[in-house]
């Protein structure tokens, strides 16, 4: 025993597995010891903030101002204006006017401002643009004359005579003296929540869910192949009818069809597991029962026979031991196929019901419905992807490990 | 004295295990076998008999590992041949090796025919498949085995006529050294002696030049091999004729070893079963003196830090035993307890 | 040639063991398959038999049968003299309180996950010494041990797996001394073990035998070994006898000619070994 826990922390494949997996777990665990709150509060109003870190513009205002003097803040500034998208139109313009730009990077902001401001002129009608385009290129000269011009920014209390304070481009504040700054890693999703905050919450959800849908499938499949290998005869006939019908009629479907029928209000992330556990443990029934079949007939089981110990003893003592760690990695393989088939269930809409605990599934389902793929919002569900794969990953790469350690027939 | 075919000068190769540590498995084993003749190895399962027959080859691969000696096969010296060049110049042409199961090994989805002219493309690559149907032709009817087992496949074929193929497909072209382990211990008795008779018929045609036969039963290699060498932990402790092993032993381990010799004949039923206790060594860490001396019964506090050299005796000194006591000494010994093992 | 052993005459005494006509078909229909066809037996008490055939001979199932581990089809198993009953749990447990066996592959017979004192302990719960204190039990173990020349107080504690393939065979032979049944079903016990030690298990046999008056069925495929150790010998081939009778009577005038052609395909060390008996193009798939 003590020998085959040696050989499977010799094993990389399961040691990278199961760190990773640690790793998973630990995250979920502690993270929101320093992130408390419901991880479904909506922060945002409005759908599909970036990821970065926010500052609130208000404090930023009444903050203490310092007057510093940077050499290209100007250039910078007017960069950070400036898109991909109205370089390249500047460019186009350029060169549709005339001018050389063979030798301008749109990466140059210098180069393509210089020949911008000697060059352009908002009345000359140059074929081949249309309209919009042609007042797209106004808009861009004016944002750039606004920055370039204005001095001064004065605000007004709400109702009040005098200004408040007045900024001007020198200003500079300290980041540590505003009050309210928020890092928001991945951004927020459509319904302006935190998207790491909810993808550790749904992480855990997900990986329970698997554990419930791994443990019932465990259960019955054991218990099934269990009986149907060691009774054999009848017992046996009629086990594998049960077992090859769950096995013909599509698991998947089945599923879908159960959770449809249940209705939404019944369908919590226990009931879904219960439900996915309760359509895939045909397998593990089936290679249990094959296990069993060649255990039956082993010396040890005819002697314990001989020595008058009874059917449950014999099962429990002499057949669960050998098959223990291909239960275990059976299990681990579905808690794994359970994770997926929550997050495919909820991708159709027929996961757990959606008002009090994300699920990775749900994620990708709000994701989803909310064209975060079409709009360019990538972390509202790359990151749920990843971590899907991630846990799929580490909970394979321990199966594999561990069944290189417990068959020797597949060592290298 | 006839040529010497092949010759292996104090080999040693070992094993690595999963855990990194070695095992010895083969520690200093000196042969020699002449053109036309037969050396048998017996020994107690884990003795490191089958690690000698893969060592013999020069054909190494994790987790079996060289680690010294000669493997001279007629002269020429394959024990530091590139293993590529061992395995399309050496393997088969001039060693050939049949394993335990190897009627296990034959490809369900092939004719007999199409194994043979792999055999025979790797030495031969211009060989027409006319040419090799043929010789192989020749060669099956010459054993009794009927050029129709060619066309069959091997699942259509008994155990004893599947291993009698194997080894027949494996000789084809006539190799200078056969090495066989165990080739008949799966089949039944009737099997057993057609295997034995067939390679008997194949040393007398030529087919084969010399061969090295491994395996626990002493009965049958008393029949089948001109020598018997007895292998206890990764050694030769004694070697000589068969007639000279079996009736006249002089190491303590092979006189156990011929002393527990059952056959269905008369006699045997009166015998005094000699009986060796305890358990063979562990070759990670081999004894430092005589690695029999834990079971020997004769053995003195010298045998535990003295290794015992390789000694010869007999007339003309043929024989060879690796013990610290002398032939004297021994033989007396045997004399007083009422020489059991006749 | 050293004298003779002395050995006494077991085969006339009462019979422990009977058969009629037992048969054992697996499958039905046109697959059906006849792996014991009729045998008819009397082996008695303190008698060593053994049952040689070669592998397919049906003797691995005609043991299964004398278990009672596998249902007999046809006839019928006497035991003691009356026929056999194994139709409830608690008859065959009495039933096994008489019969025990030691098995081929000794690395199969222990659940690895049990400790030697458990595999031994059972035993003498088995016999009604569950309410026994400790130290007596260890002191029965301690003697089982030492009939078989192992040391209890060097096992306990161990697994089974932590002993050599000899030395499991032997803590066998002391669970069986421990069990003490009317018969003993040996089947290969020795194929698995070493020359070496074979011999010393089969000298314990022998004592078993002689110390309690054991009848040991002994089911082997090695001729040589069945004549070395029984006082009677049944040869099988499928699934039949084809001759039985004493050892001396069966090896050295052997009448049967499935038993003349296994004798004489045999390797021997005296006789030569005469291999123009078989032809090699007899042999057709």
């Amino acid at each position: 025993m003590s020998n085959t826990l040696k050989n499977l922390l010799h094993s990389p494949k399961f040691m990278v597995g199961f760190i990773l997996f640690i790793a998973i777990l630990l995250t979920i665990l502690i993270y929101p010891l320093f992130n408390p709150g419901n991880p479904l509060e909506m922060i945002g109003v409005g759908t599909f903030a970036k990821p970065g870190t926010y500052i609130s513009l208000y404090d930023a205002t009444s903050s203490q101002k310092e007057t510093l003097k940077i050499a290209n803040a100007e250039e910078k500034r007017i960069a950070a204006a400036l898109s991909d998208e109205d370089r390249v139109k500047m460019l186009e313009w350029l060169s549709a006017y005339g001018v050389d730009v063979t030798e301008v990077d749109a990466s140059n902001t210098d180069a393509i401002l210089e020949l911008w401001m000697a060059n352009y002129n908002p009345d000359a009608s140059i074929k081949g643009f249309t309209k919009s385009e042609t007042r797209n290129f106004r808009l861009i000269q004016n944002r750039i004359t606004e920055l370039m011009s204005a001095d001064t920014l004065i605000i007004y209390e709400e109702g009040a005579e005098d200004s408040k304070s007045k900024i001007v481009k020198t200003d500079y504040v300290n980041l540590n003296a505003i009050a309210n700054v928020k890092t928001l890693p991945l951004g927020t999703d459509n319904f302006g929540r935190d998207v790491l905050k909810e993808l550790v919450s749904a992480a855990g959800t997900s990986i329970i869910i698997g554990l419930i849908a791994g443990s019932v499938a465990t259960v019955i499949g054991l218990t099934l192949g269990l009986l149907a290998g060691y009774l054999g005869g009848n017992a046996d006939e009629i086990i594998m009818f049960i077992t090859t019908v769950f096995t013909v009629i599509p698991g998947f479907v089945l599923l879908i069809l159960i959770s449809y029928s249940l209705g939404q209000d019944q369908r919590g992330p226990t009931i879904v597991a219960i439900v996915i556990g309760c359509t895939s443990w045909t397998w593990t029934a089936r290679s249990v029962r094959s296990q069993v079949i060649s255990l039956r007939n082993r010396d040890h089981v005819n002697l314990s026979k001989l020595s008058g110990h009874s059917l449950g003893r014999i099962i429990l003592t002499d057949i669960l031991p050998y098959i223990a760690s291909y239960v275990v990695m059976a299990f681990i393989l579905q808690v794994s196929s359970g994770i997926l088939s929550e997050a495919q269930l909820s991708l159709l809409g027929l996961g757990p019901k959606t008002t009090t605990t994300p699920t990775l599934g749900l994620m990708m389902n709000w994701a989803m419905l909310y064209s975060a793929h079409t709009n360019g919002s990538w972390w509202a569900y790359f990151p749920v992807i990843l971590t899907i794969a991630c846990i799929s990953f580490s909970l394979n790469l321990m199966n594999t490990g561990m069944d290189q350690v417990f068959n020797p027939a597949l060592r290298d | 004295m006839g040529k010497v075919m092949l010759e292996v000068k104090n080999l040693k190769t070992k094993y690595i295990t999963r855990f990194g540590e070695d095992v010895y498995s083969v520690d200093g084993v000196s042969l020699k076998i002449e053109e036309g003749k037969s050396l048998g190895v017996a020994g107690e399962s884990g003795c490191g008999k089958s690690t000698l027959a893969l060592s013999m080859m020069g054909y190494y691969f994790p987790p079996l590992h060289y680690i010294s000696g000669d493997i001279i096969i007629d002269g020429q010296n394959i024990s530091g041949m590139d293993p590529d060049k061992v395995r399309t110049t050496v393997l088969g042409s001039e060693i050939a090796y049949i394993p335990q199961a190897a009627m296990n090994a034959l490809n369900p989805t092939m004719k007999i025919i199409r194994f043979l002219e792999d055999v025979i493309h790797a030495h031969e690559p211009k060989a027409t498949k006319a040419e090799i149907r043929e010789r192989a032709e020749e060669r099956f009817a010459d054993l009794g085995l009927g050029k129709e087992v060619l066309d069959r496949h091997a699942v259509e074929l008994s155990g004893g006529m599947k291993q009698r193929t194997v080894i027949a497909v494996s000789t084809i072209l006539s190799p200078k050294v056969l090495i066989a382990d165990e080739p008949s211990s799966a089949l039944d008795v009737t099997s057993q002696k057609m295997v034995i008779k067939m390679m008997k018929e194949m040393m007398e045609k030529g087919y084969i030049r010399s061969m090295m036969f491994i395996t626990h039963e002493l009965p049958l290699l008393y029949n089948v091999t001109d020598d018997i060498a007895v292998m206890y932990a990764g050694q030769f402790v004694e070697y000589g004729t068969a007639k000279e092993m079996v009736f006249d032993p002089l190491h303590p381990y092979s006189h156990g070893l011929m002393g527990s010799i059952l056959v269905p004949e008369e006699g045997t039923r009166g015998m005094n079963l000699t009986a060796i206790p305890g358990t063979p060594p562990n070759l990670k860490r081999p004894p430092a003196g005589c690695r029999f001396a834990e079971r020997c019964k004769y053995a003195t506090p010298e045998c535990f830090y003295t290794a015992p050299a390789e000694k010869m005796f007999g007339e003309n000194s043929t024989r060879m035993y690796r013990c610290l006591m002398s032939e004297e000494a021994l033989r007396a010994k045997y004399a007083e307890e009422g020489g059991a093992s006749k | 040639m050293s004298e003779m052993k002395e050995r006494k005459d077991y085969t006339k005494g009462p019979l422990c063991l009977s058969g009629r006509g037992v048969t054992r078909i697996f499958g039905s229909g046109a697959k059906a398959n006849t792996a014991v066809d009729h045998v008819d037996f009397d082996f008695h008490e303190g008698e060593f038999v053994s049952i040689v055939g070669e592998s397919g001979s049906g003797k691995t199932t005609l043991s299964k049968m004398l278990l009672g581990l596998l249902n007999v089809s046809e006839g019928e198993i006497l035991f003691q003299g009356k026929p056999r009953d194994i139709s409830t749990r608690a008859k065959r447990n009495e039933y096994w309180k008489g019969i025990q066996a030691i098995f081929q592959d000794p690395f199969a017979s222990y659940n690895i996950f049990h400790k030697i004192d458990a595999v031994l302990l059972d035993c003498i719960n088995m016999r009604g010494g569950k309410n026994l204190p400790y130290e007596k039990k260890v002191e029965m173990m301690t003697e089982a041990c030492s009939f078989v020349n192992l040391k209890f107080a060097e096992l306990t504690n161990k697994y089974p797996f932590e002993l050599s393939g000899g030395q499991m065979q032997r803590l066998m032979i002391a669970r069986i001394f421990l069990l003490k049944p009317k018969i003993l079903l040996a089947d290969e016990p020795t194929s698995m073990v070493d020359a070496c030690s074979r011999a010393t298990i089969l000298d314990m046999l022998l004592n078993l035998r002689d110390e309690t008056g054991m009848t040991i069925i002994f089911i082997t495929h090695d001729i040589g070994l069945a004549y070395y150790i029984s006082d009677t010998v049944y040869i099988m081939e499928h699934g039949k006898f084809v001759e039985y009778g004493k050892a001396d009577e069966v090896i050295l005038n052997p009448k049967a000619p499935y038993t003349k052609r296994l004798i004489s395909d045999v390797p021997k060390i005296h006789e030569e070994w005469d291999l123009s008996t078989v032809d090699l193009s007899d042999d057709q798939y």
